[in-house]
């Protein structure tokens, strides 16, 4: 998998807990989940297990500790999928 | 001077029907929400009857975005429908997320058992399987006794108080006593009451341990729910939801709502499972003290309660249910009122009973008739002398102005509600 299709996985990954979908359109890399998604929090937990799943990879609460923006997230599923 | 309160919206998700019109259509036909459920019989139920509600899966992504749906189990979603109807039906728009909370609106919404099938499902399993970590965030708010009224605060913005009640197979029209009060005390000038329940075989599987639930109407599913009747063979169980809107009347007049009916008046007890009562068998005192006391309440006298929605749920204490009735009433079969269950067409809904009862009881009220009491040809002998008040085809009643509601749940729990048809002066 490339990163640009794993990119748009994480995309996909995300939209149901993106309460505007405006926010969606144009988002980077640099896009911070939080702050510019307004994903609440709370559910981080679920797109983490949605990864998990999607990508058949393991990801700790450390490595998941370390994700703020798409680009993060990219960058932790292309190590654990090496 | 007493604060009076009115239903001013209501919202249903019955397994008969969904939604106030189709729900008045049901029970004028006598519509029966109680079908055979396969998997109860693999799971080797002795009842394996019940009352659903059907389609409602289909209908949530028009009410919900999908992260809220993520976080509905059947119980939270049934309950999550019937108050945005209610709500959308008081005249209401659903508020957006930056309007305030509305401090003046709050919500008691109960169950009886609750998050009982995320329990099964997902929770147990899954811990006892070492994966809790791969269980996501979602389920607190499903297992959690409040969950029901928490996801509706946060949809409705509710800024009040917002809780779950909980007294077993009182537990919906306990809410409405409940919110009745927290409006004629000041504290809130609207409250959404009501309760519901889900449908899973976890939570109906005590029941069927008990042998309290119906056995004998497996390949009859229509005929199994038979309050008042001879051959009645125990409650036939049921899920859903209702909720209704209680308003302060002049906040009602000031925004030119329509009402539906009003409550003039209710009480709750116990019976303390004593003179005759146990955890599952009620104290005819405090039956009858129940009764009396929401009439005092309601200050209405006995002979004023045209018909009454009783408890009613087809197990063997049918017969004196009714008797306490004519006891508390003073009235005898000659001139006692009519009397209906709408048990016999939904089962036995546990927390959202009385709820979805007490929506019955507005739309009767309101739009002036008497729905049947199903599955009661053979009236149980000890009961024969109110044959003729039971009706069994519906039965239009222009005149109906009071009917008298109650429930009575495990714990010796009761609770009773006098309800007025709402005629502006």
């Amino acid at each position: 998998m490339d990163e640009q299709q794993i990119f748009q996985e994480m995309v996909g990954i995300l939209k149901p807990y993106v309460k505007d979908p405006a926010l969606l359109e144009g988002v980077t890399k640099d896009t911070h989940i939080l702050d510019d998604l307004k994903v609440n929090s709370a559910r981080l937990v679920d797109v983490i297990i949605k990864c998990e799943d999607a990508f058949d990879i393991e990801i700790d609460d450390d490595d998941a500790d370390q994700i703020r923006t798409i680009g993060n997230a990219v960058d932790v599923i292309k190590t654990k999928l090496q | 001077m007493k604060r009076r309160v009115v239903i001013t919206g209501m919202g249903v998700v019955a397994p008969n029907a969904h939604g106030l019109d189709n729900f008045e259509q049901a029970l004028r036909e006598g519509r029966s929400g109680i079908r055979f459920f396969p998997r109860l019989e693999e799971l080797k139920f002795g009842c394996q009857i019940g009352g659903a509600p059907e389609g409602v899966e289909e209908l949530l992504p028009d009410y919900f975005g999908e992260e809220e749906r993520l976080s509905m189990n059947q119980n939270i979603g049934y309950v999550s429908v019937s108050a945005v109807d209610a709500w959308r039906d008081a005249g209401f728009d659903l508020p957006g997320d930056e309007d305030s909370a509305d401090w003046e609106t709050g919500a008691i919404l109960g169950c009886g058992i609750g998050g009982m099938d995320t329990i099964a499902e997902k929770v147990v399993p899954m811990v006892n399987e070492g994966k809790t970590r791969r269980m996501g965030s979602a389920i607190v708010e499903q297992v959690m006794n409040s969950g029901t009224s928490a996801r509706v605060g946060g949809l409705l913005g509710l800024g009040n108080q917002v809780t779950s009640n909980s007294s077993a197979c009182s537990t919906g029209t306990e809410a409405i006593v409940d919110a009745l009060w927290r409006i004629r005390t000041g504290q809130a000038t609207r409250m959404l009451a009501g309760g519901s329940e889900g449908p899973s075989p976890h939570i109906w599987a005590g029941f069927d341990s008990m042998r309290v639930i119906a056995r004998k109407f497996n390949d009859q599913p229509e005929k199994g729910s038979r309050p008042m009747s001879a051959s009645a063979n125990g409650f036939v169980p049921g899920a859903g939801a209702a909720v209704l809107i209680l308003e302060e009347l002049e906040a009602a007049r000031v925004r030119g709502a329509r009402i539906y009916a009003e409550i003039l008046g209710g009480t709750v007890n116990c019976g303390g499972q004593r003179g005759g009562g146990s955890m599952t068998a009620p104290n005819p005192e405090g039956v009858q003290r129940c009764i009396r006391g929401a009439l005092a309440d309601a200050g209405i006298m006995p002979d004023e309660v045209d018909a009454v929605n009783g408890h009613l749920t087809a197990t063997f204490a049918d017969p004196s249910e009714v008797w306490n009735w004519s006891k508390a009433l003073g009235r005898g079969p000659d001139t006692f009122p009519h009397i209906n269950s709408t048990k016999s067409m939904v089962g036995h809904c546990l927390g959202a009973a009385g709820a979805i009862e007490g929506v019955a009881v507005a739309l009767q009220l309101h739009k002036g008739f008497l729905h049947p009491s199903v599955n009661c040809e053979d009236v149980h002998p000890e009961i024969a002398v109110f044959t003729e008040k039971i009706p069994r085809e519906v039965m239009e009643y222009p005149e109906l102005k009071v009917i008298a509601k109650a429930s009575f749940g495990f714990g010796d729990v009761n609770s009773c509600l006098i309800f007025k048809k709402w005629e502006e002066a």
